[in-house]
């Protein structure tokens, strides 16, 4: 593993660690690994069957993965993208190639514990090839100071009969000011899977697009997103599918919750159909913790904050 | 009965909304480790009765007192309340999305272990502790995880509202030999039903009609009475005395 051993490294991956990341899975060869701090890579390792290539920017990192053709890489790739300075801005120009009848699962983790004024862009293309599976599960560490302006866009396209499934976690400190642009391509027989959950507080403003384009046939997809938003927190979520082919499947699934007088939640299914034989469906809902779910928990003896804590922690799980 | 042994009492105990009285001067003693049923058809004022006794967010009786061991609890929040030992299983349990069968039984320190819990209501832990408490479980399941929750936080007074209600008779028995093992173990039952099958399991029965308890004692004389002149019911608020006789 061609690893800088900086402190900076040891720094972020002490940072990985207490976040929930598995540390020792960025020091092993098992493991597929890249480690980037503002715009350094400070360790990668490649692991058979599988190529990174990575170039620092002024204010970032360009990354291309490759996973070969009819490869399945046996355990996740972590992924860590930090910014251990308090302010500072960082570009990541990621691509992910993923090769027909391969199969990969990527777990990354995004910290920006020390921000004060954090930027972070990441700007992603994904292309799954031919009946090839690949998950991402991205969770994010944030800082209290409600300093972090992130902004992940993702563009994908999934080839016949692939899966991707996408998983956006921001729970633990404030998002900040957060605004979420994904927008997939799907062939025929693919499948994709988009899933947001994030916990606003205070003033953070959170912007969540989650779109599909269902243009092959039986190609399916879900847009789930699971929002809380308490204090004076704001929320605005628009699921966008589209069944431009025969026997898509799409659902658009939105659920908000807002817990406090000054907390604003907006919710935008969007969908559509170009075929007679397409169906999509969709479920919206904005509202209060539900009472009951409260005075249940309230009758077993928790507090009402700790109630709220307790239905919040399984709802964004 | 001497005031310590008295768990529950209420007193004179008034609630409404708007314009109608649902509960009007409900008077009730229930015994350490005891089973009071609490029987009546819809619409006479049981859950209600129940929501005032656990103190539910704008639940407050208009008049009376409720006294829990000999303490006034009657403006105790409900955590207050279930801090001193008192809980509540809903005639339709709530569902909780994320949350496993495990971390809801785990939910107060000094719990019950979820295994042990689980067992005490007849399911097996194997397969439920890491099923996720909504939609997909059984209505059976359901309350009997409800009740398994009710077990984990060592209650001295437990509300059973409805606890028969939509589910299958394999889990009546169930739950019935539930309501007994909470009897062994100290704590006692207020069990509020309309069906005579399920309040013979109480030692005590009470029969609300119209906001009022109007008969209570005997199990067998009260259930008698409510199959002979409440089941088919058209006369709610106007019991003649001579019935009541």
């Amino acid at each position: 593993m061609s690893i800088d051993y900086s402190k900076e490294f040891e720094m972020i991956a002490e940072v990985y660690k207490k976040t929930g990341g598995d540390e020792k899975a960025l020091f092993d060869k098992k493991h597929g690994a890249l480690i980037i701090n503002e715009n350094k890579v400070l360790g990668k390792n490649e692991i058979k069957g599988m190529r990174i290539e990575h170039q620092s920017l002024k204010n970032g990192v360009k990354v291309k993965i490759f996973v070969e053709e009819g490869i399945k890489i046996e355990n996740p790739v972590h992924l860590c993208f930090g910014m251990l300075p308090k302010e500072g801005r960082q570009e990541i120009y990621s691509e992910f190639i993923i090769g027909k009848n391969a199969g990969v699962e990527f777990t990354a983790h995004c910290i920006f514990s020390n921000a004060k004024h954090i930027e972070h862009i990441m700007d992603s293309e994904v292309v799954i090839g031919e009946n090839a599976e690949m998950s991402y599960t991205e969770t994010h560490y944030h800082s209290e100071s409600g300093g972090t302006f992130v902004y992940p866009k993702l563009r994908g396209e999934i080839k016949k009969g692939g899966r991707f499934f996408e998983e956006f976690k921001l729970t633990e400190g404030r998002a900040g000011t957060l605004n979420i642009d994904y927008e997939i391509d799907q062939d025929e027989r693919s499948s994709c899977e988009l899933l947001t959950k994030i916990y606003g507080k205070k003033d953070d403003r959170i912007e969540v697009r989650e779109s599909l384009n269902l243009n092959g046939v039986y190609a399916a997809g879900t847009a789930k997103s699971r929002i809380v938003l308490t204090d004076n927190a704001f929320g605005n979520v628009l699921g966008e599918i589209k069944g431009n082919a025969a026997y898509t499947r799409g659902h658009v699934d939105c659920h908000e919750i807002v817990h406090g007088d000054g907390a604003k939640a907006v919710s935008t299914p969007k969908i559509s159909v170009e075929n007679s034989f397409a169906r999509v469906t969709h479920e919206a809902a904005i509202g209060r913790i539900s009472k009951k779910e409260l005075e249940t928990l309230m009758a077993r003896g928790l507090t009402e904050e700790e109630a709220v804590d307790f239905i919040v922690r399984g709802l964004l799980r | 009965m001497i005031m310590r042994d008295r768990m529950l009492e209420l007193r004179d105990v008034h609630y409404g909304t708007g314009d109608k009285e649902i509960l009007k001067g409900i008077d009730l003693v229930i015994g350490e480790s005891r089973i009071q049923s609490i029987i009546g058809v819809n619409g006479t004022g049981k859950t209600t009765l129940a929501a005032i006794i656990m103190g539910l967010n704008g639940y407050r009786p208009h008049r009376g007192r409720i006294f829990f061991k000999g303490r006034d609890i009657t403006d105790l929040s409900i955590t207050e309340r279930a801090k001193l030992g008192i809980t509540l299983a809903w005639q339709i349990p709530a569902s909780f999305e994320g949350i496993t069968v495990k971390e809801y039984l785990s939910i107060k320190k000094n719990f019950t272990a979820p295994e042990k819990a689980l067992k005490l209501v007849g399911l097996n832990p194997n397969l439920y502790l890491n099923r996720v408490v909504d939609e997909n479980l059984s209505g059976g399941e359901r309350k009997r995880i409800e009740l398994a929750s009710v077990f984990s936080v060592k209650p001295k007074l437990v509300i059973l509202d409805e606890p028969d209600s939509g589910i299958d008779m394999a889990s009546i028995t169930a739950i019935k030999k539930v309501i007994k093992n909470f009897k062994k173990m100290g704590t006692s039952v207020l069990l509020i039903t309309h069906s005579e099958r399920m309040a013979k399991v109480g030692d005590t029965v009470s029969l609300l009609c119209d906001g009022k308890i109007v008969k209570e004692g005997n199990v067998k004389e009260v259930t008698e009475f409510f199959r002979k002149y409440c089941r088919e019911c058209d006369h709610i608020g106007e019991i003649e005395e001579e019935i009541l006789k």
